[in-house]
Parts: structure tokens; C-alpha cells; sequence
């Protein structure tokens, strides 16, 4: 077992950094650096947890860096955190989009608020993927919502307004399901035991509850999960929140964000109440699948790349929520691989819309033609992440969508049949985007962009690397996710499904 | 043998890693020749390996590289698979690529993206050796996306074009629903074998149900008409001819295109299992032979008519695959990628020579100017036009002799579009070749130029392998030929075919017979015709209306079904009803507006006070 101290720094520093970043608002550019700086401590942190993670320190358990420190019995507050192969990739991904977002799109209109309101996110999203405590999860995940609100408010395009209160509302709807379950599972558990009020959740997973009870629970939860994700059909605030947040923000809720529904369902509403899974399953596959066609078929009619990011977005999202609720371990594992392979890719689509309306003011496709002429290093990378995004072999999109479709074909092969017709839409309406943004003869404003500079190439340079590694080598990240993903299917369904 | 197939395969990723990294500072006439240097290589490494396949007794090697994807009972290992039939495609594809390697140094000369398109071509051969060479589905399937994707970014080479861009968009769409069968076709064998590994498959492949083994080769056959241009996906290929000429020669001619077939002779024990699905298989490739054939008659564009003759050639490969003749598939595919190649590499010099244009209308003539084009596309034109002694007439005669001891009509059928082939092929020749000179307008007067000798030598050496390849599978030489090679692939005893020789003659009359008549045909109906456009049926020459149908029936539906949906039930439906519920709850409690205004903020700032508040308190109890 290795030392939890790792997992406070991790949600320490960043916190730290955003409050240094308001000592230090006056100093021109010193915020940034400041920013820069405590995002690159927080990525060394994860990546040596990624390293040091070993999945077999205790018998019939994934977790390390285990710590619990009751803080109020009373309230059932308690500083819990723990990681294990599902949550792993998450604290990577948090620290990598910190970093990329802060390098990838500098914003000068009031920088040390921006960093300091990213670095806080991080901290609370940090928080909410380490929490082994169902009511930590839930204040962390909660907190999320402020940087979230006030970085879109404060930094977003012409209707940020309507566009932040909309996501806040959303959400926060969302949530109050969420509170509701954790607190009444919180006093059942609390009844039905000791009576000491807790909400470890190792010790939640032991609740008895009957199916109706559990049913209406996962109910609860699976709202707020998938407003988050989003999935169809409580998705409609992510293409306007997505289009109207800064570059930095867009890859924070995307990118990141929407992955805390996904990891909630699965980690919660899945973990918690295996019991209404056969009730539920059909239900949250069927609208998975909606997800995919739907967000597909609007992703081809949309005017600008942001939007069809965010609608692409609801599609992959899709694929996730089906590996999740399949039962098949393949598919697990693919959807957790999913999540990261999701989160870097759309980080590299952001950027680099973000360096086009950088150089065009604008991210209207009709706005752009044939930047291939002028810009090809731009298309070369944008055609790297988009293929990872159709999937094609070689590009991580493709290892863990395959995954996914060949576990659900296995349980479901209905749903994974019409799921598979996925990957054909996923190529339409991106190629079609390309073949109007990049392809073509560029004219006036077109013809006249720069290609990418030196810092912008080197900040996809990440992206583009793991996006190969992860497509030709993914072994070392499979095998530490697939013990956990065991572990929590031997959970759900002890005799059950196993393919 | 491990590592001379692991040289084989890595050698045009090397050229690519090369050309790549290191950018301007590679002189561009070295980008040629390393990126040629290294296909060569590949090469001379299939060839060693072709002999030490040759002199062992167990045909099967498999090379395990690493494992790729490990996940509960799903083992995918990069592994390759070397047997008869790999090293066979191994053979043909790097040798042929080697040739149109050296072709382009000099047809692309003067490209503004020269560079690029070297990388690309590497990229593909890369990809088509791993398509070949994978020792399971999977790995097979990362060549296929692979040489897909290389051939999307061929066609749309000239990116400037909206046709080519639009082409190439076409070209990985149509191969995308392809790909929706083969991912289909895994899904089904992983549920039944547990394994994706071609020789585990193939041990239990005995054990499919009908209806699973009818299905997986179903969706084999649908994965096979995207890749390789069949019905009812075949209409992607004719405008892939908008990416540069040794691209049409390499991808879509004598490669990539016969993937599809190359996929259902290595599934041939799973396509044994199911008599159904071979029989459909066997229709859908006469069906193409035919198809295509008659569209081949009435084209303008000598790269259109040479795309479906490919289409309908790879029909007689498919039909060949679903009467059980493997070997005379892979026969045909070996003789078609000569002779083919060729014509497209001519094709290439005419076009070359005429500053661009690809109107058969403003050819004609061309003989004397060509002194190397015009003997060695004439070699090409009687070997795809079946004339004996040429290869075309081997390979073609195999399949349909073996169509014949299956399905009488289907051999009618294929008899009729040898006639055809005969035709349109003479039709071509005769506009490009001979008849009055009709391109002084497109030179601008002057006289066409033959072409360098990069461009040449690879011309003579196609028409000496298109003239001379019968040779490999002579019928009368069996165990030394290339049928006895492959058969113990495909678990068949090498046996005679069950025809009597009598017969044999009989059909091989039959099919000289055809060729002659459709070439005769040909010569009397254009030999000095220049205009007129008889016997160009217009419903041919637009496909049997065929793109017009998509777009009626797919194409515009989707694309308002699509506008619909964003206009409509995004906004006014779905998002809609959500607000709907907002704004009822706002009405139905007027009277707190004023708090409603500031909410966020307010809710905000409770949270943020709530969590302050908290934290003291929390400080407060530790000390």
C-alpha cells in the first residue's frame, strides 16, 4: 500500500495554486506562470501515482493510497480517498487537461481570475475521482459547478449568460436526485447497522434494500449522472455551454466534466445497486444507443465545429454509458479506456478550433474553406484526432470502442448491432466537416492564416502521442484497469455475466 | 523466417519514418528513390520468404510480435501469420508496388505535395502487408482501415478539387458500411470461438450452427463488396479515379481493391460451412462481372472505363470465391494485378503524354508517339481480353471452368461479360491507339512525348509478367503450379479438376471464342469512328442510375432528416420540453421572480459559504 499523502497534494496544490494565483493578481502574467507551473507539479503527481499504482496490495481489492479520516461523525463527513484502476486514468486525464487547457489557450482578460478559477476546478474534479465516500463525492462534484459557472460566465462568447445559467441549472436539477438518494441510502445503511451514520462506500455496498427501493435509488442517481455525461435525452445544454465557454472551458466540462457522470454511473449507481440493474439495463442501454444515432445525426447538421464536438460528444458518450451498463467486463474495460481516449481527443479538437477562431475569429464552418492550402501542420493534427475520434486501428478511439461493441455484442447483440452503425455516422459527419473546413480552395481571410506556431504544435504533441500509444500499446493502461473492472463486476453480479 | 517477415513487413514503415522525420531537409528526388529503395526491399524479403515457405513441410508459421489488446477471454496479439497464401499476396503486392514506386518518381514530378504523396504510398503498402500478413481478425482489420485510409487521402490528393475531396469522402464512407460487416462478422465468430486468431477459428469453424455460419459470411460478403467495389457498394471506385494515376494503378487497381476477396479466401473454412452464403457470394460476383461490364462500354474517361472493368473483374474473383474455387481466385487476382497495373501505369503515360487529359474523344493515334505505351498496353489489352497465350486467358478460363461444374447460368453469364470485356477493352485501345489524331487541340499542336524510363521500365517488366503469368498455374502442371501451392490452405486435398480434359478444351474454345467475337465487335464498330457515340447506351454510362438512387433513397433523406432535427425537435422538442417544465414552474410561482433573477449567484455564494463554513468547523474539531 503506498502512501495517501500523494492523493492530498493532489487536491491540495491546485487549491494552493489558485489562491496564490489571487495573492499574485496584480503582477502582470505572474498568475500564469504560477498556473503553469502548479499544473505541471500536479501532472508529475498523477503520473507518479499512475506509476506507483499497484492493483493487488489487498485480497479481493484494486485500491492504493487508501486514508480515511472521519471528520464528523455526526454528519457522516469524512475524508475518504482511495484509487484503484477505474479512477486512475481519471487523475490523469484531470492533470492533463489542467495543463493543456492553461498552455493551449491563454486568455489575458482578467488571467489570474481564469487560472485561479481552472486551478480550482481541478482541485474539486481531482477530489471528486479520489473520494471513496459517497457524500464526498458528492460535495466535490457539487463544487465543481462554481468555477464551472463563473469561467463561462466570465470568459465566454456572446451569449455566455443564457449559456451558463442554463448548464447551472442543468446540473444543479440534476444533483438534487443525487443528494436526496445518497442521504436516504445514508439512513438506511445508518438503520440497518450499528447506527453509525456513514457514507464509506465500501460500507454502502453491504446496504440491504429491496429491488423497488433499489430501482427507485439508481434512478436517482443515473439523472444526475447523465445530465452530467450528458446522455440523450438530458443533453441540450451541452451544445450551448460548450459553444459559448472559452477554449479553457470547453475542454474542462468536455473533456473532463462530462467524464464524471460516466465515472459516477458506473462507480455509483452501478456499484451501489447491482440490484436494479436487470430492471434498468434495457432502459439506459436503449437510451445509450439513442444517444449514439441522435447526437450523430445532429453532429451532421450543425453550423459550427464546437457544436458538432459537442454532439459528437453525446455520441461517444453513448458508447461509454453502453460499455458500462453491459455487464461484460470487455465492454467495461472499454468504456473505461473510453472515458481517456475520449477526454484526450476532445482536448485535441478544442485546441485546435481554438487556434482556427484565434486566427478567424470565427469556428462557423461556412465561414471556413480549404485551410489545408495555408495550414497544413494545422490538418495534419486535425486529421490525427479526428481519425482517432472515427475510430480507426492504430488510434487509441479505436481500441476501446472495439472493446465496447464486442463485450455488448456478447450480452446484447441487438443493441450492440445498431450501436456498431455508430462508427459508420462518426466517419460521415466528421469527414464531411473536414472535407468543408480543410478542403477546397482558400480564399481572402482563408487564404491568409498562419500555419501553427511552434507552442501550438508542441502543445498537441501530448495529445498526438496518446493517442498512438494508447492505439498501438495499450496494455499496460488494460491491465490496470481490468482487475478493478473484476472486482466491481464480482460486486454486481457475483455468479453473473463474466465474458 | 521470423525476422525476415518481420523486415518484409517493417520495411515501408521505415521508408515513411524516414521520409518524415526528416522533412525539407530530404531532398526531394531522395524521397523517391528511398521510398521506392525500401518497397524494393520488402520485396526481396517476400521473395526469401516465398522460398523458405517453399522448402518446409508445415506451410503455417505464425510470428508473434506482442500482445496488443488483452482483456478477459479477448486475446488480440500483434501476430503475423505466414503461410502459402500470405507469402503469395506478399509477392505480388510489394513487387507491384515496387514497380508503380518507381513509376511515380517520375509521373508525379513537379507535385507540389511530391513529398506527401511518397508517405502516403509507403503508408499504404505498410498497411496492405499487415491486411495480408495478420494472423488474426483483428489485426487484419487495422490493415484494412489502414489501406482505407491511405486511400482517402490519395484520391482527395488534389484537395483544391471539390470532386477529388468529395471523392475521397465517398470512398471511406462506402468502405465504412463495409466495415460495419467485418466488425459484425467478428462480433459473431469472438461469440461463438472465443478467439479472432484465424487458425483457432478454423479448428472449431466445424462447429457453426447454419444460421451463425450463414450470418458471419453474410456479413464477410458485405465487409467484401465495400473493399472491393461489388454490389451494391461498388459505385465508390469509378470516382476514386480522381486521385493521381499510379494511385488508381496501386490502390485501385491491383491492391487494395482485392482486399475483399483476399478476406473471403482466408475465411474460406467458415464460408465452407455455410452453402447459402457462398451461393449468394457467387451471384453478387457474376452479378458485378456483368454490371460493370456493360457500364465499361459507353465511358468517356479512359480511367473510368479501366475502374470498371476493375469492378468487373474482381466480380469474376468473388464468383470464383463462392463456387469454392480459391486458388483460381487468387490466380486471377495475381494475373489481373499485371495486367491491370499495367493498363492504369499506360494509362498513366497516355495521359502523361497528352498534358492531362483522360478523353478517349480527343485520343486516338496515339500509336506512333508511344513507342514503349503502345506494344506494352497492347500486351495488357489481349491479356485482359482473354486471347491465348496471354495470362488473362489462363486466369479467367480457370474460374470459369470452375463456375461451370457449379452453376450453368452463372457461366453463361460470365461467358457474356468475356465477350463484353473483349469489347470494351478493344473499344479503348482502338480510341487511344489507332484511328485519326484527334488531340492537337489538348497539345496545343505538338507532337506527344513518350515518357522517361522511370516511367517505362516498370511498363515492360508489367507486360512481360501480363504476357508470361499464365505460366504460374498452367492447368496441366497442377502439383508444381500456383493451385497446388495454396490449396493445402484452404484443407483441400490437390486434386484434378473433376472436368474431363475433353471438357476442358471445350470451355477454354468457348472462352477464345468470346474474346474474339468481342474484339472483333469492337475493332469493326470504332476503327475510325471518333464522335459519334454509338453503342453508348446513356443508361450505362450513368451507371444503371445508380449514385441517383442512393441520393434519392439515402443521401437527401438523411440530410433532412438531419436539418430536421436540428431545427426542429432539438430545439422545440427535446430542449423544449425541459424549458417548458422551467417556465410552468416559474408561472405557477410568480411571486418569487426576484429571488429567481439572482439564483445563481446566490446559490453560488451559499455553497461557498456552506463549504467555508464546514471547513472551519471542521478545523475547529481537530484542535
Amino acid at each position: 500500500m503506498h502512501s495517501s499523502i500523494y492523493l492530498l497534494l493532489l487536491i491540495v496544490v491546485p487549491l494552493a495554486g489558485a489562491l496564490a494565483a489571487a495573492l499574485v493578481r496584480k503582477v502582470q502574467g505572474l498568475a500564469y506562470a504560477l498556473g503553469v507551473g502548479t499544473a505541471l507539479v500536479e501532472m508529475a503527481l498523477a503520473l507518479i501515482v499512475a506509476f506507483l499504482y499497484n492493483p493487488h496490495v489487498k485480497n479481493a481489492q484494486t485500491y492504493d493510497f487508501v486514508t480515511r479520516h472521519v471528520l464528523s461523525a455526526p454528519f457522516g463527513l469524512a475524508y475518504d480517498v482511495a484509487v484503484d484502476g477505474i479512477s486512475l486514468l481519471m487523475v490523469v486525464l484531470t492533470a492533463l487537461v489542467l495543463l493543456l487547457a492553461l498552455l493551449g489557450s491563454r486568455d489575458k482578460r482578467r488571467e489570474a481570475a481564469f487560472v485561479g478559477w481552472l486551478l480550482a476546478l481541478t482541485s474539486f474534479t481531482m477530489a471528486s475521482f479520489l473520494s471513496h465516500d459517497v457524500l464526498e463525492f458528492f460535495i466535490f462534484f457539487e463544487l465543481t459547478l462554481v468555477p464551472s459557472y463563473f469561467i463561462i460566465a466570465g470568459w465566454g462568447g456572446a451569449q455566455r449568460a443564457k449559456a451558463a445559467l442554463k448548464f447551472f441549472i442543468y446540473t444543479f436539477s440534476g444533483s438534487a436526485f443525487l443528494l436526496i438518494g445518497i442521504l436516504y441510502l445514508g439512513f438506511a445503511h445508518q438503520h440497518q447497522t450499528t447506527g453509525v451514520l456513514t457514507f464509506s462506500y465500501s460500507a454502502l455496498q453491504s446496504t440491504g434494500m429491496t429491488h423497488s427501493t433499489a430501482v427507485w435509488l439508481f434512478i436517482a442517481f443515473a439523472i444526475a449522472f447523465a445530465v452530467k455525461s450528458p446522455i440523450w435525452p438530458f443533453h441540450t445544454w451541452s451544445p450551448i455551454t460548450y459553444a459559448e465557454a472559452p477554449t479553457g472551458g470547453s475542454i474542462e466540462l468536455s473533456a473532463l466534466l462530462a467524464k464524471l457522470g460516466s465515472y459516477g454511473l458506473l462507480r455509483f449507481a452501478v456499484g451501489l445497486f447491482p440490484l436494479a440493474l436487470p430492471t434498468m439495463r434495457p432502459i439506459v442501454l436503449t437510451l445509450a444507443v439513442i444517444s449514439i444515432l441522435y447526437g450523430s445525426l445532429i453532429a451532421c447538421a450543425t453550423p459550427d465545429l464546437k457544436r458538432l464536438v459537442a454532439y459528437s460528444s453525446v455520441a461517444q458518450l453513448g458508447f461509454i454509458t453502453l460499455g458500462i451498463m453491459t455487464g461484460s467486463k470487455i465492454a467495461m474495460v472499454g468504456a473505461v479506456l473510453l472515458m481517456f481516449n475520449h477526454g484526450v481527443i476532445t482536448i485535441g479538437f478544442f485546441l485546435i478550433i481554438g487556434f482556427i477562431e484565434r486566427r478567424r475569429g470565427s469556428y462557423q464552418i461556412k465561414d471556413l474553406t480549404g485551410l489545408q492550402g495555408p495550414a497544413p501542420v494545422m490538418a495534419a493534427l486535425f486529421t490525427i484526432v479526428m481519425m482517432a475520434s472515427i475510430g480507426l486501428p492504430g488510434l487509441s478511439g479505436f481500441v476501446s470502442e472495439y472493446l465496447i461493441l464486442i463485450g455488448t455484442f456478447g450480452t446484447h447483440a441487438w443493441w450492440g448491432a445498431i450501436a456498431t452503425t455508430g462508427v459508420l455516422a462518426a466517419a460521415a459527419y466528421l469527414l464531411w466537416a473536414y472535407q468543408r473546413v480543410f478542403h477546397g480552395r482558400a480564399e481572402g481571410a482563408n487564404a491568409s492564416i498562419t500555419d501553427l506556431n511552434f507552442k501550438e504544435r508542441w502543445v498537441l504533441v501530448p495529445v498526438v502521442v496518446l493517442i498512438l500509444a494508447l492505439g498501438v500499446f495499450p496494455k499496460p493502461v488494460l491491465d490496470r484497469i481490468s482487475p478493478s473492472v473484476q472486482v466491481l463486476i464480482h460486486h454486481v453480479a457475483p455468479a453473473g455475466v463474466n465474458k | 523466417m521470423a525476422h525476415v517477415v518481420t523486415l518484409l513487413l517493417l520495411m515501408p514503415l521505415v521508408g515513411y519514418l524516414v521520409v518524415l522525420l526528416n522533412g525539407t531537409s530530404l531532398k526531394e528526388r531522395y524521397v523517391g528513390a528511398v521510398a521506392t529503395g525500401v518497397v524494393a526491399l520488402s520485396f526481396v524479403f517476400a521473395v526469401v520468404a516465398f522460398v523458405l515457405v517453399l522448402h518446409r513441410s508445415n506451410r503455417e508459421v505464425t510470428v508473434h510480435l506482442f500482445d496488443w489488446i488483452t482483456v478477459g477471454t479477448l486475446h488480440v496479439p500483434a501476430a503475423l501469420l505466414v503461410d502459402p497464401l500470405s507469402v503469395t499476396m506478399c509477392l505480388f503486392v510489394t513487387g507491384i508496388s515496387a514497380l508503380i514506386h518507381l513509376y511515380s518518381i517520375g509521373y508525379m514530378r513537379g507535385e507540389k505535395d511530391y513529398r506527401k504523396f511518397f508517405l502516403y504510398m509507403n503508408l499504404f503498402v505498410f498497411s496492405m502487408l499487415i491486411l495480408v500478413l495478420a494472423n488474426n481478425l483483428l489485426l487484419t482489420f487495422v490493415g484494412w482501415e489502414g489501406v482505407g485510409v491511405c486511400s482517402y487521402w490519395l484520391v482527395s490528393y488534389y484537395f483544391t478539387k471539390d470532386a477529388a475531396a468529395s471523392a475521397g469522402k465517398k470512398a471511406f464512407l462506402y468502405n465504412r458500411v463495409g466495415d460495419v460487416g467485418l466488425l459484425i462478422a467478428m462480433f459473431l465468430i469472438f461469440g461463438h470461438t472465443h478467439t479472432l486468431t484465424y487458425l483457432n477459428v478454423f479448428h472449431v469453424a466445424g462447429t457453426f450452427s447454419p444460421t451463425v455460419a450463414t450470418l458471419t459470411v453474410l456479413a464477410l460478403l458485405l465487409a467484401a463488396t465495400g473493399k472491393s467495389a461489388q454490389i451494391p457498394l461498388f459505385n465508390w471506385l469509378p470516382d476514386a479515379m480522381e486521385g493521381p494515376t499510379p494511385v488508381s494503378a496501386l490502390i485501385h487497381a491491383a491492391t487494395m481493391v482485392t482486399a475483399g476477396v483476399y478476406l473471403l479466401v482466408r475465411m474460406s473454412p467458415v464460408l465452407t460451412m455455410s452453402p447459402d452464403g457462398r451461393a449468394t457470394i457467387a451471384i453478387i460476383g457474376g452479378a458485378t462481372a456483368f454490371v460493370a461490364a456493360t457500364i465499361a462500354t459507353a465511358q468517356k474517361d479512359i480511367k473510368k472505363v479501366l475502374a470498371f472493368s476493375t469492378v468487373s473483374q474482381i466480380g469474376y474473383m468473388v464468383m470464383a470465391v463462392g463456387v469454392g474455387a480459391y486458388s483460381a481466385a487468387i490466380f486471377l487476382m495475381v494475373a489481373h494485378a499485371f495486367y491491370k497495373a499495367l493498363l492504369f501505369l499506360g494509362a498513366g503515360s497516355v495521359i502523361h503524354s497528352l498534358n492531362g487529359e483522360q478523353d478517349l474523344r480527343k485520343m486516338g493515334g496515339l500509336a506512333k508517339y508511344l513507342p514503349l505505351t503502345f506494344p506494352t498496353f497492347l500486351v495488357a489489352w489481349l491479356s485482359i481480353s482473354g486471347i491465348p497465350p496471354f495470362s488473362g486467358f489462363f486466369a479467367k478460363g480457370d474460374v470459369l471452368t470452375k463456375v461451370f461444374e457449379h452453376n450453368k447460368a452463372l457461366w453463361v453469364l460470365g461467358v457474356v461479360t468475356a465477350i463484353l470485356t473483349a469489347y470494351y477493352m478493344t473499344r479503348l485501345f482502338v480510341l487511344t491507339f489507332r484511328g485519326t489524331e484527334r488531340f492537337r487541340e489538348v497539345t496545343k499542336g505538338h507532337d506527344p512525348h513518350e515518357s522517361p524510363w522511370v516511367m517505362t521500365l516498370p511498363l515492360v517488366v508489367l507486360a512481360v509478367l501480363a504476357a508470361l503469368g499464365g505460366l504460374l498455374n498452367l492447368p496441366w502442371a497442377h502439383s508444381s503450379s500456383l493451385a497446388g501451392f495454396l490449396d493445402p490452405t484452404f484443407g483441400f486435398v490437390p486434386a484434378v479438376s473433376s472436368s474431363s480434359t475433353i471438357a476442358q478444351w471445350g470451355l477454354a474454345l468457348v472462352d477464345v471464342v468470346a474474346a474474339v467475337l468481342g474484339l472483333l465487335a469492337a475493332y469493326s464498330i470504332w476503327r475510325g469512328v471518333s464522335e459519334s457515340p454509338r453503342f453508348e447506351s446513356p443508361f450505362f454510362e450513368h451507371v444503371w442510375h445508380w449514385d441517383d438512387f442512393y441520393d434519392d433513397v439515402i443521401g437527401r433523406p438523411l440530410t433532412r432528416a438531419a436539418q430536421y432535427s436540428d431545427d426542429v425537435i432539438e430545439p422545440k422538442v427535446i430542449d423544449g420540453a425541459v424549458t417548458g417544465v422551467a417556465v410552468a414552474t416559474r408561472r405557477s410561482a410568480e411571486g418569487l421572480r426576484k429571488i429567481q433573477s439572482g439564483f445563481v449567484r446566490q446559490y453560488a455564494l451559499a455553497m461557498v459559504l456552506g463549504v467555508a463554513v464546514i471547513i472551519v468547523y471542521l478545523v475547529a474539531r481537530v484542535h
